[in-house]
């Protein structure tokens, strides 16, 4: 399974904090792309974590099991 | 990991507790603290009443622990303690607390703007600026 995180303006757009998908062997920017289209995101609005590190380039990036992706709005801490 | 969240507003007296800890390490020559307190901000005619803070808690703890890693090798220090607050934390209420030590002060100002700043940018903790009326609107960094 992957689980996907979803935290502040994006988990009140989703109205989940957590989903867990099925594991595929997709690339990253693929998985962001079906959310993207799921929920209507706006790309630029948010950071990607992948196993709790920010992510650069989502293209480059196989999925593995068990990985946990986060979607992070801008932070506010302070 | 060292926990550094607090549930609601950091009491005052949770400061004076840390402070009167630190008298029983004689290698410590100054204190610096940075508070962050809410703000009671007014947007489009409605004042902010309250934050409400959440965080992606295990990476903002890894991320910490990175951050004082960090700052133990660049800056002198004896000491470090960061907390923030996750829930709701009220206008004129503290949110954050960075508390550095050092034999010298010119460690102590360096490590605290490093860390206040590295801590906003870099720690995924989000606020949810809530208004009198119960609206509310998303809050971010000015970075």
């Amino acid at each position: 399974m992957i689980t996907i995180k979803y935290f502040g303006m994006l988990a009140e757009h989703t109205q989940c904090n957590e989903e867990q998908l099925d594991f595929k062997a997709v690339k990253l920017s693929e998985l962001l792309e079906d959310l993207n289209i799921k929920y209507k995101f706006n790309p630029d609005s948010f950071h990607v974590a992948l196993n709790r590190k920010l992510v650069q380039d989502s293209e480059d990036i196989t999925l593995q099991l068990q990985d946990e992706i986060a979607l992070l709005p801008p932070f506010a801490g302070g | 990991m060292k926990n550094i969240f607090i549930e609601g507003a950091i009491p005052p007296s949770f400061i004076a507790d840390s402070i009167a800890k630190h008298q029983s390490k004689h290698t410590i020559g100054g204190h610096n603290i940075f508070l962050g307190q809410v703000r009671a901000d007014v947007i489009d005619h409605k004042t902010v009443a309250a934050i409400d803070f959440t965080a992606y808690e295990d990476m903002a703890l890894e991320q910490i622990a990175d951050i004082r890693e960090k700052a133990f090798k660049t800056f002198n220090l004896t000491c470090m303690h960061i907390y923030h607050s996750l829930g709701t934390v009220k206008a004129g209420e503290l949110c954050f607390f960075v508390f550095v030590s050092a034999k010298h002060s010119k460690d102590v100002y360096a490590a605290t703007e490093y860390l206040v700043n590295i801590i906003k940018k870099k720690v995924p903790i989000f606020g949810k600026e809530i208004f009198e009326d119960n609206s509310h609107q998303w809050k971010t960094n000015i970075t």
